[in-house]
């Protein structure tokens, strides 16, 4: 993907702060032990706000919210002890560490979410949302809708899959991936590439997107 | 109609320069504190901003760490 230069990552933490939790979870012996024991603390307060604020999507399993924090916490805490040498020092390092038990949390709340569900991929309900015939909309709207449909139906197995279903059909990246065995970027990737091409599509038919999709 | 612009968005995407989700995931931690100190986070992480737009998962890994660090005093 096309991406401009960014900043480059700095020799040393420039939050002094930083520079302690770091060496702290590298000292060795009871200062390490104390420090690892203060990190998990604080991913399990990221972990237990991220299960909290999605709770409505669970709101079937509730006793299972504070299991699902303690994991998320714990494979977080793995991850940042991993990582550690991948802390620039650019942002808090609580910040850094934070997003490892949000993500974790996160991607676990979507998979308790959708246990069990099916996921749509040979869904044909997507099929209504670019039905170009739909109530209301006018003529250029519907040629546009019709000419997208089209591309859709054009794309890569892979790639219309993808589309379909974490656009049109609703299911999140992660679980997705899971069930295909791949992993978020790379189905991002197929994502990409299937926007890439139908924006190249429709431009090449005349309709202008290019003004499409920005937030 | 509102709501085809928005179906459009979701299938079209940003249709600009993005980062990775991988390079999502890195960047996050500083873009979110440049967000909360009002700083200019899109021209410090370029594609950050297309990024969130086209990706719905990253999009809420970023609100969430956003809100939990704000929550904290930024």
């Amino acid at each position: 993907m096309a991406t401009a230069t960014m900043t480059p990552p700095m020799q040393m933490p420039a939050d002094p702060a930083a520079r302690d939790w770091v060496g702290e979870l590298r000292a060795g012996g009871a200062r390490e032990q104390a420090a690892v024991e203060e990190l998990h603390a604080l991913l399990l307060k990221a972990a237990r706000f991220e299960v909290g604020r999605r709770g409505a999507e669970l709101a079937h399993l509730r006793d299972d919210h504070e299991d699902l924090a303690q994991q998320a916490a714990d494979d977080a805490l793995m991850a940042v002890l991993r990582k550690l040498s991948d802390f620039r020092g650019e942002s808090r390092f609580t910040t850094w560490a934070y997003k490892f038990a949000l993500l974790e949390a996160a991607v676990k709340v979507r998979h308790r979410a959708w246990q069990g569900r099916e996921v749509p991929l040979a869904d044909e309900g997507w099929a209504a949302l670019t039905d170009p015939r739909s109530a209301g909309r006018g003529a250029e709207e519907a040629e546009l809708f019709a000419a997208l449909r089209e591309e859709i139906e054009r794309l890569g197995a892979r790639q219309r899959e993808v589309l379909v279903a974490v656009t049109l059909s609703g299911v999140p990246i992660d679980v997705l991936a899971e069930r295909l065995g791949s992993t978020r970027g790379a189905l991002y990737k197929n994502l990409h590439d299937a926007r890439r091409k139908l924006r190249e599509e429709l431009a090449a038919r005349g309709f202008r997107v290019d003004e499409r999709g920005e937030d | 109609m509102a709501k085809d612009n928005e179906v459009l968005g979701r299938v079209l995407g940003p249709g600009a320069p993005e980062l990775s989700c991988e390079q999502c995931f890195d960047e996050l931690d500083r873009y979110v504190e440049l967000v909360l100190a009002g700083e200019q986070a899109e021209e410090r992480v370029p594609g950050m901003r297309a990024h969130l737009a086209g990706c719905p998962a990253c999009a809420e890994d970023f609100r969430s760490l956003r809100d939990l660090v704000g929550r904290e005093g930024g």
